[in-house]
């Protein structure tokens, strides 16, 4: 090297201003963040003695404690992510069992078991906080693993087979061939679903932050403890300024994290066409830009690359593709296989119909499904006017592109944003006008999801062919033809995606919604969901099996039976591959 | 309508895109067209020479910014009945099987269904296609494809049918069974329209099948020369007239290129800022070079013989033509394609004396990767934002074109090793690059 260019490189070894923004930015991140993890530690005892206070200068601080949570969830949702997807991509007996289950449980509303593992955890901390503080971040955790290890499991098996055969024939190791392949094909959807990942679990970290069981309520500091103690108090005011903190701890979630995040993955999508390219987003510029952390993060990925790349054999590795059929002894084994998971089924079933029949007769059973179907037809007539509203809107917004470059961002932060926290003013309302709460109460269950739908629309108008509007145009297709013939069948994909999360939403908010209390006056509409609420306030766990069972067959069967046959077909005609 | 009326006379058109603090982008400017009945009418240009945008005009999907375009007498004004498009890329509903999407523009016109079906299926046999009428689009090949949507555009029976380059998404023998089905048709008066207006960026296509060819040039798109095709149908591709004539195309449009590096009025240095580079690829310009040595040609040869031995389409050829000759490294006249020296010691050379080649002639020829290199030199860490200079290529062209032009400039340099490219930082630099002085 010559001259100017080792000074070039001295130049851009020296620290700069912003290397000084992102030191003071990184030391008071730890020092906050080990301040709030001392607080896991103390004795149940402790805080019960330190009651949430509503001033709003203590709200940073709960801000915090609930952020703290979120990220200790995501880190377990990817350590799951890691170990479940590939177990579950590389083992063809594995697969058999691993991806229904991941299946169901994406669509099992989760909210209803919050009481059993409160119940769990506290078994394995007695006394503590964290036993408490593992139950809620493990609530959130269930919100966020599955569609997060489901995206990566859809990745995994859909490596171009090119590549694969390419590594192969470098003869990189399982565990090279995981981070220098896999995982990176995986990166943009996973980053895509960390991101839904997080917007979901905003609503259950305000759901298990205040946690009753039976006789017991507990309040872990934090957003939604504040608000839970906002409703006692009958203090809008609280209400409105925890809302407040809410909307800047995500705002700064998104700028900070997962705007860098997705531009940042957009290196690893397979795509041989240069999609637009959008300008960098500011932090990832900053980041690029400031020369300290550049270097430390060239220190990181240095160590990263070295991990990875040793040659480490992994204990499941893909087969390699047979031109014969499956070995007789692997077929006895798959004999083996089959009569384990058909035990297990039958001894988890015999479990279920015990633990449930030990206090319940068919009449609660009957009673359960009754409500359930007053639910589904509070979920399906709310998905139809959440439809009627939001895809004219949508399709309006994203065939108007400077329009939707704006829309887009703020709908999908709406979707983020916990909808439970906007309950309480819509409580009050209720109340103060003597509203029919099981017509009224119902409008809360698509707060938060409708905008799923939304910007889904405006995701796939925008994506609509720019030659398939012109010929449209040209033949003059207008009116209600346009919609039928043209539009409404190029978003189909589009809609159906959005919807399919939506209504799963729907059926989770309606464990909150379905119930709601200002002061000492309750509220609840008829449905599944205040009957699970009810008996997690009764502590009744027979009958929040038997809800939480009835509400999972439903959303397994609205899904199954409606929203999957739908998908393909749009997915089998609305594309020309 | 009497018989003196044209059926589409297009004047003065000009179509810009207003950018503010500057002067607008011109695309079109000043054409005029007029189109009569019974004729096929050919709009030739370079890709970026506006013969789409004045399609879309005439589509009425696309207002002219300035001039008027008059549908049988009348003004234009939206979409008009009795036009109708075939596409490049077809655009077929894939929701739709071949009878929903040819009826759908009748379904558009409010037509009863029973006669509907009755032309749908008219359209489809007459076109080739019975048989396939249940069919999605995602079943078909790319000639049937352009079939379903040829027939949807005929089912409507239009005056005017406008195709927008029909053939040129279709492999080589496809395209050439369509053109024969689509002239017999013609011929026999079996197609229900009056006229046809085609874009195209096939000279020999061109010259196949229109009875008139209107040749663009490019930035701003202006008609630079119109053109009777006098020979009658069929036509025979090795008939020495038409081979003169595609020649002397070809020569028209390496003439009315942009930049004419041979002459001396127009310094090359200013190319690269003030007009728009096409990215081609170095590669393909070494190959070019190496057949343009080789025998037969020894250093001279005709552009369509080229073309046709390296399977390139004129739209192709001419960049690669026109970039060599912009470094100097050949030089066309008069359709033809003449070998520089420096262009001979570029084929003589090995990779690094190639690279150090191309490098001089970049730097010699190529204002945009001069100024590109020298602020790299000046600077003291040796990095530059290619926003800088693509802001300032935006003064000059359309954002389009500064792309292209950046796109350009990052290949040749890169391979030149003039300067290094991160795409993900957007940023010039040297590193990596051997830096003398």
């Amino acid at each position: 090297m010559n001259r100017p260019a080792m000074l070039a490189a001295a130049g851009r070894r020296l620290p700069n201003i912003w290397d000084m923004v992102a030191l003071l930015c990184v030391i008071g991140f730890l020092v906050a963040a080990a301040q709030a993890a001392r607080g896991t530690l103390v004795p149940l005892t402790a805080l019960e003695a330190t009651p949430i206070v509503l001033d709003p200068l203590t709200l940073p601080g709960y801000a915090l404690r609930t952020t703290l949570r979120m990220f200790a969830a995501l880190f377990a949702s990817l350590l799951f992510t890691f170990t479940y997807a590939p177990l579950a991509a590389k083992s063809r007996r594995a697969k058999l069992i691993m991806v229904p289950v991941l299946d169901i449980l994406q669509s099992v509303p989760i909210l209803g078991f919050l009481s059993f593992t409160v119940a769990f955890f506290m078994g394995l901390f007695p006394g503590r906080v964290l036993g408490l503080e593992l139950a809620a971040i493990f609530a959130i955790f269930t919100s966020q693993a599955w569609n997060m290890a489901f995206s990566f499991y859809q990745s995994l098996i859909t490596v171009p087979a090119d590549l694969d055969e390419a590594t192969r024939g470098f003869r990189l190791t399982g565990w090279q061939r995981f981070w220098r392949l896999e995982v990176p094909f995986a990166m943009p959807g996973l980053v895509w679903n960390t991101m839904l990942s997080m917007s979901a679990g905003w609503f259950f970290v305000v759901a298990s932050e205040a946690i009753t069981l039976g006789d017991n309520t507990w309040k872990l500091p934090g957003i939604g403890a504040y608000v839970a103690a906002a409703l006692e108090a009958k203090d809008i005011t609280a209400v409105g300024w925890a809302i407040l903190a809410m909307l800047v701890v995500i705002l700064a979630y998104d700028q900070l994290l997962f705007r860098p995040l997705v531009a940042w993955s957009a290196k690893f999508r397979f795509e041989t066409t240069q999609g637009a390219t959008a300008a960098d987003p500011w932090v990832l510029s900053l980041l690029r830009r400031t020369h300290v952390l550049r270097v430390a993060g060239e220190a990181v990925g240095d160590l990263f690359g070295l991990i990875t790349g040793l040659r480490l054999k992994l204990p499941f590795s893909r087969p390699r593709p047979k031109l014969t059929g499956p070995e007789p002894s692997s077929r006895a084994a798959d004999a083996v296989f089959a009569v384990l998971v058909a035990g297990g089924v039958v001894a988890a079933i015999y479990q279920i119909v015990t633990f449930v029949t030990a206090t319940l007769s068919w009449s609660d059973l009957g009673e359960a499904v009754l409500l359930g179907l007053i639910t589904l037809v509070r979920v399906a007539v709310l998905m139809a006017l959440a439809s009627l509203i939001w895809v004219p809107v949508g399709v309006w917004l994203g065939l108007r592109p400077a329009w939707s470059r704006r829309v887009q961002p703020v709908a999908q932060f709406l979707a983020a944003f916990p909808a439970n926290l906007l309950f309480p003013p819509f409580v009050l309302m209720i109340v103060h006008f003597h509203l029919n709460e099981d017509i009224w109460l119902t409008p809360l269950m698509v707060l938060g999801t409708q905008w799923y739908i939304l910007f889904n629309v405006i995701a796939g108008a925008a994506a609509f062919p720019g030659d398939l509007q012109e010929a449209a145009q040209n033949f003059r297709v207008g009116g209600w033809l346009w919609w039928r013939r043209v539009i409404l069948p190029g978003i189909l994909p589009y809609y159906v995606t959005g919807a399919i999360t939506a209504s799963g939403g729907s059926w989770n908010a309606a464990i909150v919604s379905e119930v709601a209390a200002w002061g000492d006056t309750k509220l609840a509409a008829h449905g599944l969901g205040a009957y699970i609420a009810k008996a997690t306030d009764a502590g009744d766990f027979h009958q929040i099996v038997l809800g939480v069972v009835v509400m999972s067959v439903y959303v397994v069967l609205f899904n199954r039976l409606l929203w999957r046959p739908i998908y393909e077909f749009a997915a089998r005609r609305t594309t020309l591959g | 309508m009497d018989a003196v009326t044209p059926l589409l006379q297009v004047s003065g058109c000009r179509q810009a895109y207003h950018k503010d603090s500057n002067a607008d982008l011109v695309v079109l400017d000043d054409v005029n067209l007029t189109l009569h009945q019974g004729e096929i009418v050919g709009l030739l240009g370079r890709s970026g020479s506006g013969k789409s945008t004045l399609l879309r005009i005439v589509a009425g999907l696309l207002s002219p910014t300035a001039g008027n375009v008059r549908w049988r007498g009348e003004l234009l004004k939206g979409p008009a009945d009795g036009v109708a498009m075939v596409f490049q890329s077809f655009a077929l509903f894939p929701w739709l099987t071949v009878q929903e999407n040819v009826e759908l523009g009748l379904e558009a016109l409010g037509v009863p269904r029973a006669e509907r079906e009755k032309r749908a299926e008219e359209a489809i046999d007459l076109i080739g296609l019975g048989g396939f009428e249940s069919a999605y689009p995602k079943e078909l090949s790319g000639g049937m494809r352009q079939r379903v949507g040829l027939a949807r555009a005929l089912v409507v029976h239009p005056d005017l049918l406008l195709m927008d380059e029909p053939f040129s998404a279709l492999d080589v023998l496809t395209a050439e069974t369509l053109r024969t089905d689509l002239i017999d048709l013609w011929t026999e008066g079996k197609l229900p329209v009056q006229s046809i207006l085609m874009v195209t960026h096939n000279i020999e296509e061109a010259v196949l099948l229109c009875d008139r060819i209107l040749v663009f040039s490019s930035n701003p798109g202006r008609v630079a020369s119109e053109l009777k095709v006098p020979f009658p149908h069929p036509r025979k591709r090795l008939d020495p007239a038409f081979r003169q004539m595609v020649d002397d195309i070809y020569a028209l449009m390496t003439r009315r290129a942009p930049q004419a590096p041979a002459s001396l009025q127009a310094p090359a240095m200013e190319a690269g800022l003030a007009t728009p580079l096409h990215p081609v690829n170095t590669n393909l310009l070494a190959g070019l070079l190496e057949a343009l040595a080789g025998a037969p040609y020894n250093g001279r040869a005709d552009l369509p013989a080229l073309a046709a031995v390296l399977q390139l389409e004129a739209d192709e050829l001419l960049p690669l033509g026109e970039t060599l000759a912009l470094l100097r490294l050949a030089v066309l006249e008069e359709g033809d394609l003449l070998m520089t020296d420096t262009g001979k010691q570029f084929v003589d050379a090995d990779t690094d004396g190639r690279k150090a080649i191309f490098a001089t002639a970049l730097k010699t020829n190529v204002k945009l990767a001069a100024s590109i290199r020298r602020t790299l030199d000046e600077r003291w860490n040796h990095r530059a934002p290619a926003l800088r200079f693509r802001d300032e290529l935006e003064d000059h062209m359309s954002p389009d074109y500064a792309d292209e032009t950046l796109r350009a400039v990052i290949g040749w340099g890169r391979y030149a090793e003039l300067f290094a490219y991160d795409e993900e930082a957007g940023q010039f630099s040297l590193e990596d690059i051997e830096t003398t002085g």
